[in-house]
């Protein structure tokens, strides 16, 4: 990239340092978004390997590739992997980094170099995850949920991976603070709260999520910790200890955790939706607001987890009705979404498609969890294949495809040059199709009563299980497709200049890549994210 | 007596699915042909310049926070209601108690007996007790739409009815170890007088009055981990285990022995106590075990050639 007359004055180069320690080591927001993406892509794609090998582990009934330790080990491995070093750190460390401050007309975060600290932190606590896998009694075979008393009994390697986890979980809260302090002190002149763009704001409400349930998390890993190390027995009910309390205290993180993997997705994609439609977004304060309200009312309903768990009938009713509460605001949005497009004028370009089939798959998620938000429902598709389809509905085909989005929206902007448009289509339907053939096969498995976590099954579900490994091989095929597209592009592709998509945002104001200053003097916002008007491109 | 059949947790759950699956249906096909016209209608080849600004309609979110407010409401109501379905135990209920460990099913009656499958009468309600003896484990099952956590120190329960003979598969629906998915077993439903029959039915001695090693071994659990044919399982296989020499660990120091009696009966009601190199220090402990029923599993571990 560096042979672009334009790319001479920007942050690829313009310090004139271009090693790697000039990368590890920058305060830069816009290279720190990269390392971040690079790194959570390369865990993305470490996931989908074990996610594949699960898959064809479950091709036929009975041992195919693999034996039943192995596979327990693939599927924590899989999910703790997906969980704790792709989908949380994935927006906002790297989409986040890169654009959240140009949008807000600031050079950089509050902090820069505890932003850089994040990421270090991100990368030691990967580094010991990894560790976990290889050393001691081997890799922790818990599931991603780390339930006791399981876990303090099982001897593999639980304790070192559990501490990894933690060291992340520092990271995340780290991002969370500087998100909200950068938001609330570096807006630019005339960047009123009303004139951020809805990026902004999904980062803000899951900052704050970051920021307060984190902590949570860190104390229940420490009690694990604790639980097998020292034998607190705070968990084992021979000793006085709860097992049930783990799963309140893991889940008090986790659910709300939720939002943080999808809240910033929905930021993308109503940033998206408009600049493809040429129309401002449609009731943008219900959409602001709604976040807001996702994030405090999503801290609330972490019992929905638990309802076959033998906790009081109250807690039951208690957290369903919350449940169906938060329903209401994701309704909000995807109706605000679709009325967007009336009258606009429509172009299928990539990051609109992927934005498009967010919405859809993000919808067939949210009425699945209709089911699970239901106590009798729920009682019979709880641990099943379902509650698995349904979520990877919600983080792969919501948070997932709202990556895939933002990938082909900003990232030509941060390289100066694009993917070809053709194969990116292609690949689009590939991953749609293989995407839906995978995840709703998977659904029917479970209300047909497949348990999750089943290394092998009864021959009854077979055929079904083939269909969904076949899925989950066209889905790969495009997703390989849509990286080699993509990277090419930004390599070697087209170059990308100026604003050819016609965003209003204050990102597409800048130089292509933009300077490591991000602006020429001091910005001023004059008019609203989605007011189109004076779009030149 | 004629008596009216009980509903079943099934009947009463399966409207409810197909009144949220209805629901879902309509808003999905709502959302998904509104938005294929709308990009069809104003995709830019027909619409090369948007034809609105329009950015919001109070009327509108109004109307689109109240509908979907009462259908959600709704739901949750009538999913509450049938949860107290499955929380309320018809009077009379048989009631069994289900012993879930690591990774095998034992139900008991309380007349004492017990099986490694639910024998149940058909057209009576059936309580079942959950206990674990180790980690938690979770009570499925599909046919009934019933499932129950088993945590160990806490007393959970479901119940159901079966109201036609047959087997129905149960689940072990909590992730428990490398054995989970084979921890499955299944509640047959036999009409009332066979069940009576089954459940009088002492279990008939051999002739010599002897317990039969093999059945007793499944029934615990025993092979759900150790092989007869030599594979490595979750334990050791018994195959050829008599006289075999093991590296074995006993209070973390290593030494080697040879398998005989005394180490196959201690390593049944003792199992911590040596653990052969290379295996997890978890298998339960069977210190319950009457001295007949350990005669019987020694007798037949050692005839495993
Ligand atoms: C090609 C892509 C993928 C495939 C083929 C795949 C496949 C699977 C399968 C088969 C399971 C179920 C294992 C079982 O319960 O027996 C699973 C579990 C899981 N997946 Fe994926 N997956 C993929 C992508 C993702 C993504 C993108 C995410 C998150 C962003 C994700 C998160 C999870 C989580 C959290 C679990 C649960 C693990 C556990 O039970 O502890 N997966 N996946
Ligand atoms: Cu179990």
């Amino acid at each position: 990239m560096s042979d672009m007359q334009q790319a001479a004055t920007s942050f690829w180069n313009d310090t004139g340092k271009t090693g790697l320690t000039s990368w590890i080591f920058s305060t830069d927001h816009k290279r720190i978004g990269l390392l971040y993406f690079y790194t959570t892509i390369g865990f993305f794609l470490v996931g989908v390997v074990l996610g594949l090998l699960l898959r064809i582990e479950l091709m036929a009934p009975g041992r195919t590739i693999m034996g039943p330790q192995t596979y327990n080990a693939l599927f924590t491995v899989h999910g703790v992997v997906m969980i704790f070093l792709f989908i949380i750190p994935g927006i906002p460390g790297a989409f986040g980094n890169m654009v959240m401050p140009i949008q807000i007309g600031a050079r950089d975060v509050s902090f820069p170099r505890l932003n850089l600290l994040s990421w270090w932190l991100y990368i030691i606590g990967a580094v010991i995850i990894l560790t976990s896998l290889f050393s001691g009694g081997g890799a922790p075979d818990t599931g991603w949920t780390f339930y006791v008393p399981f876990s303090s009994r099982t001897g593999t390697n639980v304790s070192l991976a559990v501490f990894g986890v933690f060291i992340v979980g520092f990271s995340s809260i780290l991002t969370g603070v500087n998100f909200v302090t950068t938001i609330h002190r570096l807006r630019a002149e005339g960047m009123t709260w009303f004139r951020l763009p809805l990026f902004t704001w999904s980062l803000y409400a899951t900052a704050w999520v970051q920021i307060l349930a984190t902590p949570i998390l860190a104390i229940t890993l420490v009690l694990v910790m604790a639980e097998r190390v020292l034998g607190t027995g705070l968990f084992d009910p021979t000793r006085g200890g709860d097992p049930v309390m783990y799963q309140h205290l893991f889940w008090i993180y986790s659910h709300p955790a939720v939002y943080i993997m999808i809240l910033p997705a929905m930021g993308i994609v109503s940033d998206i939706i408009p600049v493809f439609s040429r129309k401002p977004i449609f009731g943008y304060k219900m959409i602001a607001f709604s976040s807001l309200a996702i994030a405090a009312a999503g801290s609330l309903v972490w019992g929905h987890h638990m309802f076959t768990s033998g906790m009081s009938d109250t807690a039951v009713v208690v957290f369903s009705f919350l449940t169906f509460i938060v329903a209401i605001p994701s309704a909000i949005k995807v109706f605000n979404w679709i009325s967007t497009l009336y009258k606009g004028s429509i172009s299928l370009e990539a990051p609109m498609l992927f934005a498009l089939s967010f919405i859809l798959l993000f919808s067939i998620g949210g009425l699945s969890g209709l089911i699970l938000g239901a106590a009798a429902t729920d009682v019979h598709v709880h641990d099943t294949h379902f509650v698995v389809g349904h979520f990877h509905y919600v983080m792969f085909g919501g948070t997932g495809f709202a990556i895939f989005a933002a990938m082909h929206y900003w990232l030509p902007k941060f390289y100066g040059r694009r993917y070809r448009e053709k194969p990116a289509i292609i690949a689009w339907g590939l991953m749609f199709t293989g995407f839906n053939v995978l995840y709703f096969t998977m659904q029917v498995l479970g209300m047909r009563g497949m348990p999750r976590r089943y290394y092998d099954y009864l021959p009854e579900f077979g055929p079904l299980n083939l269909v969904a490994t076949v899925g989950s091989w066209i889905l790969a095929a495009g997703l390989i497709l849509m990286l080699v597209n993509l990277f090419r592009g930004l390599f070697w592709g087209e170059p990308f200049v100026g604003n050819p998509w016609g965003g209003a945002t204050l990102e597409w104001s800048v130089a292509t890549p933009p300077p490591t200053e991000n602006f020429e003097g001091e910005p001023v916002a004059t008019h609203g994210p989605y007011d189109f008007s004076g779009v030149k491109k | 007596m004629n008596q009216l059949p009980l509903i079943s947790t099934s009947d009463a759950i399966n409207p409810l699915f197909l009144f949220i699956y209805g629901a879902c249906l309509v808003l999905l096909l709502g959302i998904t042909i509104t938005m294929i016209y709308f990009v069809v209608r104003y995709h830019r080849s027909r619409a090369p310049e948007p034809t609105s600004q329009v950015d919001g309609n109070l009327m509108l979110e109004i109307i689109w926070i109240v509908l979907p407010s009462i259908l959600v409401l709704a739901m949750f109501w009538y999913g509450w209601k049938e949860y107290l379905v499955l929380r309320t135990v018809p009077p009379n209920a048989l009631s069994v108690t289900a012993t879930a460990q690591m990774w095998s099913w034992n139900f008991s009656y309380s007349d004492g007996k017990t099986s490694n499958k639910l024998y149940v009468p058909v057209g009576r309600a059936v309580r079942v007790e959950l206990v674990s003896k180790d980690v938690i484990h979770g009570f499925f099952l599909p046919a009934f739409r019933v499932k129950r956590d088993i945590v160990p120190g806490m007393s959970n329960y479901v119940w159901f009815v079966a109201n036609k003979p047959g087997s129905y598969d149960v689940f072990c629906s909590q992730y428990c170890g490398t054995q989970h998915s084979a921890m499955i077993t299944t509640v047959e439903a036999l009409p009332e007088d066979q069940f009576a029959t089954w459940l009088a039915r002492k279990e008939a001695p051999g002739a010599a009055g002897k317990i039969d090693g093999k059945a007793l071994a499944e029934e615990k659990g025993c092979l759900g981990c150790h092989s007869l044919d030599g594979t490595p399982g979750v334990g050791p296989s018994f195959k050829g285990i008599m006289g075999r020499s093991e590296v074995v660990v006993t209070k973390g120091t290593e030494r080697t022995m040879t398998v005989d009696e005394a180490y196959l009966r201690r390593s049944i009601t003792e199992p911590g106590a040596d653990v052969v190199k290379g295996f997890q220090p978890i298998m339960p402990e069977f210190g319950d075990l009457k001295k007949e029923e350990l005669d019987a599993l020694v007798e037949f571990v050692t005839s495993v050639k």
